[in-house]
């Protein structure tokens, strides 16, 4: 199929962008939107001009390296998919599809697509994690875990840090980040202990970091691409207000 | 400390906890207000006189207006902070899948201040002496505005405007304050959905049955 | 000249890591913090390794090319991490795992080293359920296991089908924790590009920041590759797009022996490739063979969709061959089956390249809950990728390259023939002989990351308490950085008309085509040749737009198919060198008459470790596998 595409050009952070048309012929519908962009590199570099630059790793939708805003979505219009299985047969001949990157305060635009994720690690550092040394841990089994609790933070545990929840929310806000990480702990035995620094500090980084805060919209439930739920972020708010 | 006050958690905390407490007062208002509908003004007269001076309700209106200042200055500040949280905007309009009327609290919040403002020239103010008036027959002030169409229309939007406002606020308030699981918030959002309609159908409906009436 | 000293302490086997560290020699807190440890890769024994140290108290820097250690690719692991906890209490034990893994690897790795991962996978099981890896679980609060092909218990933890992401978020938590204490000192965006030997040890390295562009040097008085294996080589595999081989194959450069590069792992169940645009060949974890039955139609050219093929047309060609290990046969053996049976034109689907993975069976007994339970994420993944909804019908999946036995040669405590350089993880080639069993990746490299390197690093590192920091202004960095960029300048100024991506392609068809699951003598020979050819098209027609100070994903793709071209050519020569069948190299000259592998214990019980040697062949040296606890045996699945 032919494609007309539209995608923000942006050559670093200081620069000012634009958006390039390209004229895409022989996409394929059983290409990724992944692999659509690197055949579009694949002749841009041919013809002598510049690729897009964008990242993508795995392409099985669990490094959380892509993504791209889509038409007006973040990671495309499908649900529960990340860019890189985003297949092109959601697209028909003749489409205009608009790419633009991540737009958040504290996502600045690196190149082209890229944009920097780094304050997710900065929120994490902050009490996303459990402090065990290697050596301290008792027998796994010393600690039971409902299995109930168990598979409510599995299901929060599974995000994979990619930013569409932030990209998705008309506040640009990281609650649902920032829950799912807090929930996984919270829900566990073996996170309580740290419970309360951990609500602190990771809102207080969050904070500092410049996201927005929370509406309510659930926009961000309805771009992420594991579909991880609301209800952790209102676990997270219990466990803040717990916290004092 | 500061940083935990005016965390934006704390600050939604703060919203909510005033938007719960406005809730309450509003079917207290419906109340007095479906008086206007008999034709003796002497039981809407009475209860405007006794909400304007009995002791409770004098402190209690303090506070009712504290908490609107509060709910509207945190409501704005965390506004301009989530506007400042993405200075570049998409070019393409954002069509992710989100609540009803979410995104557009600010506006209808706007709205209903309007109205407020509204609302306190044709009453409140006289009450205070501000604004010229007989503060003892609150009836008739009240008949003779709903005689003017524009402010009926306009009387009307606001409300429809508060009641998009209420749906979400209610069940928004609830997920703020760490109140939501599987089973309980589909039953607070029912009732957001009853609050929300009930209320501004309630208000609404009074000019329209003066008019019937009259 | 190198030389290959094992170090592997005397006694018995399960003497040999507790009597090692009762000898190894300690750091003292306060001198651990004068010494700076560079650890390269953030994966599953990167992060786990830099975590440890840097709890410990040394000074560490870590590097990983991804803008955040989150991202690396031992995220994608799916099916689970083996330990012999024997909470099923069907007879599991750490000798039952040791001898599992030796047998599943062809009997093609050291005794000593297994048995120490064998052990040490409890603690990693205890050590990842502190840090809030949410592992399956039974109603009762226990954690639950599953089992996995080539053996006959059930020993593996897991997380859906998403146990790597689980694990490796685990120690990421852990590292950024060791992050905000400034222990460790995080550099995202950097690529290695060069080791930097000094007077015979490792002391530092040379990245390209890929941001900025800007080449980096870094010193320490130890350098830990955890970098991974190489399998995306065959340019469609498994692992992501920006794995490569780079930073072992510097090492190599620099003097680091390699050993047994031709041992890759052919995953038997990915999505089969579709198109020729395709970049990349999705997974499908090998647990799935727990429910699922592989078959193709007993008929050839069968083109009836797969539900309307009644039983007794079909061919569960595995359950018929190896009945005592069925389905769950280790995976060499079932990619070895699934490509005899698509030669022989039972295939199915559109290239006839594919077999069906049936979980029809599965569910009529179990229910669809029960397998949505185990392997929803996976079910998902499959549709997304092609459409399929594999709760209805059959799952097709076909062999793609996967996971690297061979690597850099390391001894007992996991350092190379380059003093003061160690690979933990993938990178090495320590545990996994000729074949990796599943699940046993994420329990070495966390292993090896959490509770090996940090007593062996200390041995090492005792003496050099007064070695000061070292400083990179010496002559060794300078000559390091000086050729980094040579490099890129040589890459930029060929200016020809092919991509990078273009000669990766026909790399990896060379590669999967003769060095793939079968080989052949004739085949590996012409290969060379072939790569030998193509070496020198890309260094006379690659076409790298941009600048060398910016950020250029071009360049960088370009430096990586640079070093697989060379790989590549070494691959094939141990190939050739090793005329027998063991694992997953299969060589068609050597197997029994039913066509499964023969190996040659007199003449090939050793590890092939190569040393580099400029523009000469590479110096084979061969380090002999002495089984003193175990029989050596033909391994046999039926």
């Amino acid at each position: 199929m032919k494609l007309t595409l539209k995608i923000w050009k942006q050559k670093n952070a200081g620069s000012k962008g634009r958006f390039a048309k390209y004229d895409l012929d022989g996409v394929a519908a059983e290409m990724s939107f992944i692999e659509m962009l690197t055949y579009l590199n694949q002749t841009l570099i041919e013809k002598g001009e510049e690729p897009v630059a964008f990242e993508h790793d795995c392409h099985e939708g669990i490094c959380g390296s892509c993504g791209m805003y889509i038409n007006g979505y973040p990671h495309g219009h499908i649900k529960g998919m990340t860019t890189c299985l985003l297949s092109m047969r959601y697209f028909k001949d003749g489409d205009t599809i608009v790419v633009e990157p991540w737009r958040a305060k504290p996502f600045p635009v690196i190149k082209d697509l890229i944009v920097d994720r780094s304050a997710f690690d900065k929120i994490q550092a902050a009490g996303g994690f459990i402090t065990v040394t290697a050596g301290a841990a008792p027998d796994a089994n010393s600690m039971l875990v409902s299995k109930r609790n168990s598979d409510l933070a599995f299901d929060a545990s599974i995000c994979i840090g990619c930013g569409a929840c932030v990209a998705a929310c008309k506040n640009a806000s990281a609650m649902l980040f920032v829950s799912a990480k807090v929930s996984q702990y919270a829900l566990l035995p073996q996170g309580r202990p740290e419970a309360k620094e951990r609500a602190k500090a990771m809102i207080a980084e969050m904070d500092r970091q410049g996201f927005g805060s929370c509406s309510n919209t659930g926009a961000c439930e309805a771009q992420c691409p594991k579909q991880i739920k609301l209800f952790n972020i209102a676990r997270l708010n219990r466990e803040y207000y717990k916290a004092f | 400390m500061n940083k935990v006050l005016f965390s934006a958690v704390s600050k939604k905390f703060v919203m909510a906890l005033a938007g719960l407490f406005l809730l309450l007062f509003l079917p207290v208002h419906l109340g007095i207000n479906l008086l206007l509908l008999k034709s003796d003004p002497e039981p809407f007269n009475k209860a405007a006189h006794f909400m304007a001076t009995f002791p409770l309700v004098k402190v209690v209106e303090i506070l009712l207006i504290l908490v609107i200042l509060v709910h509207i200055s945190y409501g704005v500040t965390l506004q301009v902070h989530n506007w400042l949280s993405r200075p570049v905007g998409y070019s393409v309009r954002n069509k992710s899948r989100t609540l009803a009327f979410s995104k557009f609290m600010i506006w209808t919040g706007g709205a209903v201040l309007i109205f407020i403002v509204i609302h306190f020239f044709n009453f409140y103010f006289i009450k205070l002496g501000i604004v010229d008036g007989d503060p003892e027959n609150f009836y008739s002030v009240a008949h003779q505005l709903f005689a003017i169409p524009g402010y009926v229309i306009l009387y009307w939007v606001c409300f429809l405007l508060l009641g998009f406002h209420l749906y979400h606020a209610l069940q928004s308030a609830f997920q703020t304050l760490g109140f939501a699981n599987t089973f309980w918030t589909p039953v607070i959002k029912a009732i957001a959905l009853i609050y929300a309609v009930v209320l501004p159908i309630g208000f609404a409906i009074i000019p329209f049955v003066i008019w019937q009436f009259k | 000249m190198i030389t290959l000293n094992s170090k592997i302490p005397g006694g018995p086997l399960e003497e040999k890591w507790t009597r090692y560290k009762a000898n190894a020699k300690l750091v003292s807190p306060a001198n651990k913090k004068k010494l700076d440890i560079i650890v390269v890769g953030t994966g599953i024994s990167g992060a786990p390794a830099a975590s440890a140290l840097g709890e410990l108290g040394y000074n560490v820097k870590v590097f990983c090319y991804q803008d955040t250690p989150r991202r690396a690719h031992s995220v994608a692991a799916q099916g689970g991490i083996n330990a012999a906890k024997n909470y099923k209490n069907d007879g599991d034990s750490v000798y039952h795992l040791f001898y599992d893994i030796i047998k599943g690897g062809d009997f093609r790795a050291r005794e000593g080293n297994v048995y120490r991962i064998a052990e040490v996978s409890n603690q990693v099981i205890d050590h990842f359920t502190a840090i809030g890896v949410p592992f399956a679980r039974e109603y009762g609060g226990t954690l639950t296991t599953r089992s996995f092909g080539g053996v006959q218990v059930s020993r593996t933890f897991y997380s859906r089908g998403q146990t790597g992401q689980q694990v490796l978020l685990g120690a990421y938590s852990s590292l950024t924790r060791q992050i905000k204490e400034g222990t460790v000192t995080m550099y995202p965006r950097r690529e290695m590009l060069d080791l930097v030997v000094v007077d015979g040890k490792a002391r530092g390295i040379i990245v390209r920041n890929l941001l900025t562009g800007e080449i980096e040097r870094h010193s320490a008085h130890a350098v830990v590759l955890a970098t991974g294996g190489y399998g995306t080589i065959y340019y469609l595999s498994t692992l992501a797009v920006n794995s490569n081989a780079s930073a072992a194959w510097k090492a190599y450069k620099r003097g680091a022996a390699f050993a047994n590069p031709s041992f890759v792992q052919i995953h038997p169940s990915s999505v089969p490739q579709m198109n020729e645009f395709q970049s990349k060949l999705t997974l499908m974890s090998e647990s799935l063979r727990n429910d699922g039955r592989v078959w193709v139609p007993k008929t050839k050219g069968d083109k009836r969709p797969a539900n309307e093929i009644p039983d007794e047309e079909r061919d569960y060609y595995l359950e018929r061959r190896y009945p005592a290990f069925g389905n769950l046969v280790p995976r060499d053996v079932a990619s070895r089956a699934a490509k005899e049976r698509c030669d022989a034109g039972y295939g199915v689907g559109p290239t006839g390249l594919a077999v069906n993975l049936d979980f029809r069976d599965a569910i009529n007994k179990q229910g669809k809950k029960a397998i949505e339970d185990k392997y929803g994420n996976l079910f998902e993944m499959y549709k997304d990728i092609t459409g399929i909804d594999s709760y209805v019908e059959p799952m097709r999946i076909y062999p793609a390259g996967h996971y690297t036995m061979g690597g850099l040669w390391v001894d007992y405590e996991l350092m190379t023939t380059i003093p003061g350089l160690f690979a933990v993880g993938e990178s090495n080639f320590s545990d996994h002989g000729a074949n990796r069993l599943g699940a046993s990746s994420l329990m070495q490299g966390s292993g090896d990351g959490y509770f090996i390197l940090p007593y062996t690093i200390s041995n090492y590192l005792a003496p050099e308490i007064k070695t000061p920091r070292i400083k990179t202004d010496i002559p060794e960095f300078r000559e390091a950085e000086e050729k980094a960029i040579e490099r890129i300048k040589k890459l930029l100024a060929i200016k020809g008309k092919t991509t990078a991506t273009d000669f990766h392609k026909k790399l990896g068809k060379i590669m999967w085509d003769h060095c793939g699951m079968t080989r052949n003598e004739a085949g590996l020979t012409e290969a060379i040749s072939m790569i030998r050819g193509l070496r020198d098209e890309f260094w006379k027609d690659l076409i790298v737009p941009g600048r060398a100070d910016e950020l250029n994903q071009e360049l960088e793709k370009a430096g990586r198919v640079a070093d697989f071209l060379e790989l590549g050519e070494l691959m094939i020569i141990d190939a050739l060198n090793r005329r027998e069948s063991c694992g997953a190299h299969f060589r068609e000259e050597s197997q029994t008459a039913d066509h499964e592998a023969l190996r040659n214990d007199d003449e090939f019980a050793y590890v092939a470790a190569w040393e580099y040697n400029n523009d000469q062949p590479p110096i084979l040296h061969k380090e002999e596998l002495k089984f003193e606890f175990v029989e050596l045996k033909q391994r046999s699945y039926k």
